[in-house]
């Protein structure tokens, strides 16, 4: 069971500033019933530009639920400038803390306000001040690069496992995990930890050794991400540098739509084994 | 804690009355090792013998058929790296998606260490793709491994049929039967299943207790090396308590065996009814028609399954729930995903498990929760339209 404060029980059990405006000034909608968690922001401002009004629906577990409400309590009666300073710290100080791996929920909050805010310059027409919103990292939960950035710095994250706990980045297929590395390596300066256990990859190979890489890549990089969404791949074949392989279960309606399964497999032989190898699968 | 409504009962159990006072003596007077030369210790083994006789009673199997072990994890370990151990020359192994970690993790050790594991799929129902199960056991396949009722559902698969093909192609088969163990009969005399796990704690024992059956003839490598212990199958000294309290629970579960499959029964469909008719947009997961009869495992859209439970938690409900708002994770539970249920849906559901303890009372009060706290969750939700 979690070790939820009681701050967070209180406002999971009565949020505050539940629902909808009838004609709202800016909306935030972010996350999606397939992660697991959603929040949806809308306020109305008075007549010197402060928060007069703020209401919001979260689908998820306790700690979104509280984060959300005690966002809504944070805002009330700014301005929009000093509502663009919220961060997830604040939400999570409010909340006297929270588990580490519900950190996303506060992340999710603050990206929310976020949203709202640009959709209200986006409303009148202009464009918020400095909302960089970056391009996507993490497929699965689509998560930019500027988001991840932004996590990193302002809590001080220095692996993998934090950034996911914080923003989810890097939760699904696991794909996108070296990227995140980059970046974590980016605004620390210094090689993070998760990031730097990647081994080397060797010069030459003989068939046998190719043949085990191989194995041992699908084992260990390539097949627990598609179990994790219910699907397997087996090796069948090496031949030269083809490499031929079978998919099973519900891979084929993975959510990497954008790519084909064969191609996210090939990166990764080719990320790990040897830069000319060709995959293809085999359809039965 | 009092006034808890325990339907938990998967996770783990109430330890019977009558089983607290059979292990008792043992925890206190009679503290002897069974091992001992002495009367004092000698008596001791006397009554373990007598939990031996009383466990393969109730699988209807003969008690050097039985190993105490420390838990149903290590039972399936045993079952699984024992068997592999005594052949040397097969590499594959065929289980399900399903598994518990137990029996999955095991496996996928395994894989790391070179052999080749293959996890039957299962269908929407719930049910396992007994086409892929017949086409995966070969000559190479050295063991079969799949449990005999889900634990998240309650889906029983036909573990005879599937320990008759095993057979015909000199497969060993081992089922995981620690959920089904007291909640449905089993008999082993006239069965091809050649190692069946159990735990003490999911049938009214306490936990850290359980017990791997290998049916005469089977191979199974030791796991603890050590004494004489258990036939020099599993040295260490005997949990003494522990394996006489489960006895006495393998005793009281064939006698409660008609009362699990009638008033526990009726106990969980009037639960599900009462759930179903009072809550909109719900659905049972799993097989509805071979299913434990203590559990249900129902899915309710646009809301998340660990808010529901800590909900239920004000009220003393325990339950459980196969979401996961862990991280990023996005798996909520291997088992719904497996079964192609939405992840929307599977993020949004809760188990309920009861047990003879349960009484009408609590199942009604439960009832009446539920669709307050749904109705709550589901005007916080955005997915639902205004108006619900
Ligand atoms: C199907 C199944 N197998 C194995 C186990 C593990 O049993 P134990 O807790 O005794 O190790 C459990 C318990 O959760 C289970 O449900």
């Amino acid at each position: 069971m979690w070790d939820y404060t009681n701050k967070v029980m209180d406002h999971f059990k009565n949020p505050h500033n539940v629902g909808k405006i009838e004609d709202p000034d800016g909306v935030g909608e972010v996350g999606s019933m397939a992660c697991g968690d959603a929040l949806r922001l809308m306020f109305k401002l008075d007549e010197n530009g402060r928060i007069k009004d703020v209401k919001f629906q979260t689908f998820g577990c306790a700690s979104a639920i509280a984060s959300s409400s005690i966002l809504t309590d944070i805002v009330k009666g700014m301005t929009l400038e000093e509502a663009a300073q919220v961060t997830n710290k604040s939400i999570v100080e409010r909340l006297g803390g929270l588990p580490e791996q519900k950190m996303h929920c506060s992340v999710m909050g603050q990206e929310a306000l976020e949203a709202a805010i640009a959709d209200y310059y986006k409303r009148r027409g202009g464009t918020p001040p400095q909302i960089k919103r970056g391009t996507v990292v993490c497929t699965c939960f689509g998560v930019t690069d500027e988001e991840i950035r932004k996590v990193v710095q302002e809590n001080n994250l220095s692996t993998v496992e934090e950034v996911t706990n914080y923003c989810k980045a890097g939760g699904g297929c696991g794909g996108c995990k070296a990227k995140i590395a980059e970046l974590i390596d980016q605004v620390q300066g210094t090689r993070s930890a998760a990031g730097g256990k990647r081994p080397a990859k060797p010069a030459r190979l003989t068939n046998i050794q190719k043949i085990q890489l191989v194995q041992e890549t699908i084992n260990d990089q390539i097949r627990p991400a598609l179990r994790a969404d219910g699907g397997d791949i087996d090796l069948i074949d090496i031949d030269g540098n083809k490499v031929i392989v079978a998919f099973r279960g519900m891979c084929a309606q993975c959510k990497m739509a954008e790519f084909t399964m064969s191609e996210v497999v090939q990166a990764k032989l080719r990320e790990f084994v040897s830069d000319d190898l060709v995959v293809e699968e085999l359809k039965d | 804690m009092d006034n808890i409504i325990f339907l938990d009962n998967n996770a783990t159990t109430r330890v019977a009355p009558e089983v607290i006072e059979e292990m008792l003596p043992f925890l206190t007077d009679r503290y002897g090792n069974p091992s001992s030369m002495h009367t004092f210790g000698g008596s001791v083994a006397r009554k373990i013998n007598e939990a031996r006789e009383r466990v393969a009673s109730l699988l209807g199997c003969e008690p050097d058929e039985i190993l105490f072990t420390s838990c149903g994890t290590e039972s399936d370990n045993t079952a699984v790296k024992g068997t592999l151990a005594m052949y040397a020359t097969k590499r594959k192994v065929v289980t399900t998606r399903v598994e518990h970690p137990a029996v999955l993790a095991t496996c996928r050790d395994l894989e790391r260490q070179g052999y080749s594991v293959h996890e039957i799929s299962v269908n929407r129902g719930g049910q396992l793709d007994m086409d892929e199960l017949g086409i995966r056991i070969d000559d190479n396949t050295a063991l079969v491994s799949v449990m005999w009722a889900n634990n998240e559902t309650g889906t029983i698969f036909p573990v005879e049929q599937i320990a008759e093909l095993s057979k015909a192609r000199g497969a060993v088969f081992h089922t995981d039967a620690v959920q089904a163990i007291g909640k449905i009969p089993i008999n082993l005399k006239n069965s091809a299943i050649d190692l069946l796990s159990l735990s003490g704690h999911k049938l009214h024992a306490p936990k850290g207790v359980g017990a791997l059956f290998v049916r005469r003839g089977t191979r199974v490598a030791t796991f603890m090396h050590g004494g004489h212990q258990e036939f020099g199958r599993r040295g260490g000294t005997e949990n003494v308590p522990g394996i006489i309290a489960l006895g006495k629970a393998c005793q009281m579960a064939q006698k409660y065996m008609e009362e699990e499959n009638t008033k526990v029964r009726l106990l969980r469909d009037r639960l599900e009814q009462g759930i179903l008719s009072s809550c909109p947009d719900c659905f049972v997961n799993g097989d509805v028609t071979n299913r434990l009869p203590n559990t249900s495992n129902i899915s309710f859209e646009f809301i998340e399954g660990e808010s529901i439970l800590m909900l239920l938690d004000q009220f003393g409900i325990c339950a459980s729930s196969g979401s996961a708002c862990t991280s990023g994770s996005l798996e909520p539970s291997h088992v719904l995903r497996a079964m192609g249920v939405p992840f929307t849906a599977a993020h949004g559901s809760v188990r309920y498990s009861l047990s003879r303890y349960n009484t009408v009372e609590e199942i009604d009060f439960t009832i009446k929760q539920m669709a307050p706290i749904v109705n709550r969750l589901r005007q916080l939700s955005p997915f639902v339209q205004s108006g619900v």
